[in-house]
């Protein structure tokens, strides 16, 4: 399977007035490193707020002006420049965005899915084939006349769906396509991207929601206060969660109410205020000395990753 | 304790078909109780009319004998999915929390609330720490009965154990009512003592 999408060490930061002329740089993201390969779907799984909808943003060059992007995002293995996003995006790349309200409100649906056309030939070819996708998702020939507003959840769920598939793209990244929906339309969803990863199609799911990436990533990659804590296997969500690497991860897993709903304190530290170790070294049951100032990397483990000193080759055991 | 609905039933000005129709419920604080309800059932405008948010339904619905009160403080408190929407966004925290009541430090301690959250206003905060702050002030002495509406549904799993535990600490020390309104069947069979289905009672 060829790799499509390589995120290196991306961070994200905004500058922020404080008081007056005083600004401040507001790291959101620090680091957050993946990457996906063809017919398979890698979740990023975080609370909401903390920032991972901007991964997204970032991939498509569609970031705020204030923000400062670092890092590499490779596409096939090439390093994306802005104009390069512009190439793709909508081409070879395409994103499912969190709601309707991404949607044109004073136009009317199959316009919108269509885009910009050169010509009548274009226009003609591409309407085809948008009516074509559509009936696959069973949109019938009076949702092209409809407006947004005219649509239900679950419909404009598969409206955007449809229209991210309409110039056959080879990656799709979907921003937290579940919230809102009742249980039969988040399944429904769940599986469009299912029959995507069946057509070859990469598939980056950015969500919150843990029952929803367990259904169907292959990987799933832990957002922790900006980092990239623990890229694990869906397999390794199992049984005791033993075979979780990171503590973060394995706490997550037995607070979930059929695994225990077991109780740990602390919250993550908020941006700004993020220390200088090791981002879960206050709540960490097994750190060492040197987490409190050293901030581990996150560490390759072939399928897996961990950002954890703890599976350093050469690391002790216990403190 | 006891918060009574008698024969509630609800249809939306526009709508043909009642949305809820000749719905009985009788809840105490002897039991945590859990609603299940799909999506689109009414389950939240059940919860409005029940903490007197809603006022215009067929029915009635009382606390300890007497009807909800229109003005003051409402004994029934309703914690919603959303606290971002129920704050004021261009007050700080310790306003917001103000407003309902003078929490004290052990409780902010029990909340997991750190005093450097006070000075920031909403947008400063995210969804898991501004839920605990949503919670705490519905928490005021006054508080006789909590509905939670999918209070923990938009956070990640150790913030649920954390807020839900401690909120039922405080409902099981004051003896509080308590009902717990999710789709989250886990959930549910964890926490609660009892399950009602909306669709059971519903004649809609």
């Amino acid at each position: 399977m060829e790799k499509l999408l390589d995120v290196e060490n991306v961070s994200i930061s905004f500058i922020q007035y404080t008081k007056g002329l005083n600004q401040r740089d507001l790291k959101v993201i620090t680091d957050l490193t993946l990457d996906i390969s063809e017919g398979e779907i890698l979740a990023v799984l975080g609370s909401s707020g903390s920032g991972k909808s901007l991964l997204a943003h970032a991939i498509f060059g569609i970031l705020p002006e204030n923000a400062n992007l670092n890092g590499k995002i490779k596409y096939k293995g090439k390093e994306l420049s802005q104009e390069d996003k512009e190439e793709l995006r909508g081409n070879e790349i395409a994103l499912i965005p969190q709601s309707v309200n991404f949607l044109d409100p004073l136009m009317k649906i199959s316009d919108q899915a269509i885009g910009h056309t050169e010509n009548d030939t274009e226009k003609k070819e591409k309407k085809i084939k948008q009516r074509e996708i559509f009936e696959h998702y069973n949109l019938g020939p009076e949702v092209d006349e409809m407006y947004p507003f005219q649509l239900s959840g679950g419909m404009a769920r598969r409206v955007l769906v449809s229209t991210a598939l309409l110039s056959s793209p080879k990656l799709v990244v979907a921003d937290e396509p579940t919230p809102g929906l009742d249980e039969k339309t988040v399944k429904e969803t769940l599986n469009h991207f299912k029959h995507m990863k069946e057509d070859g199609v990469g598939v980056l799911l950015i969500t919150h929601d843990i029952h929803a990436a367990l259904k169907i990533a292959d990987r799933i990659g832990i957002f922790y206060s900006g980092y990239v804590i623990e890229i694990a296997e869906n397999k390794d969500f199992s049984g005791d969660g033993e075979n979780l690497l990171h503590p973060y991860t394995k706490s997550l897993y037995k607070a979930l109410p059929a695994n225990g709903f077991e109780l740990i304190k602390g919250h993550q530290p908020l941006h700004g205020e993020i220390p200088n170790g090791c981002p879960y070294y206050d709540r960490c049951e097994m750190r060492f000395d040197r987490c409190k100032e050293e901030r581990p990397e996150l560490i390759d483990l072939g399928n897996k990753k961990v950002r954890c000193f703890k599976y350093e080759e050469g690391a002790e055991d216990g403190t | 304790m006891e918060l009574k609905a008698s024969n509630i039933s609800f249809k939306y000005p526009s709508a043909k078909k009642y949305l809820l129709k000749d719905i009985n419920l009788t809840l105490d604080n002897s039991k945590i109780i859990g609603l299940i309800g799909d999506s689109g059932s009414g389950k939240s405008t059940l919860c409005k009319i029940l903490s007197g948010y809603v006022t215009k339904f067929e029915g009635n619905v009382t606390f300890d004998g007497n009807p909800l009160p229109k003005k003051g403080f409402k004994p029934v408190q309703l914690i919603y999915q959303h606290p971002e929407k129920v704050m004021n966004p261009k007050w700080k925290m310790d306003q917001v929390l103000k407003e309902s009541w003078d929490v004290t430090d052990d409780f902010l301690e029990e909340f997991g609330i750190q005093k450097t959250w006070l000075t920031r206003f909403p947008q400063e905060l995210s969804g898991g720490e501004l839920q605990r702050f949503s919670v705490l002030r519905s928490l005021n002495p006054n508080t006789k009965f909590l509905i939670a509406d999918e209070m923990t549904t938009m956070l990640d799993a150790i913030t649920q154990v954390q807020i839900l535990d401690s909120v039922l600490k405080v409902v099981k020390k004051r003896n509080m009512g308590f009902l717990l309104v999710s789709h989250d069947m886990d959930l549910v069979d964890t926490i609660c003592d009892d399950k009602i289905y909306l669709k059971d009672i519903n004649g809609a």
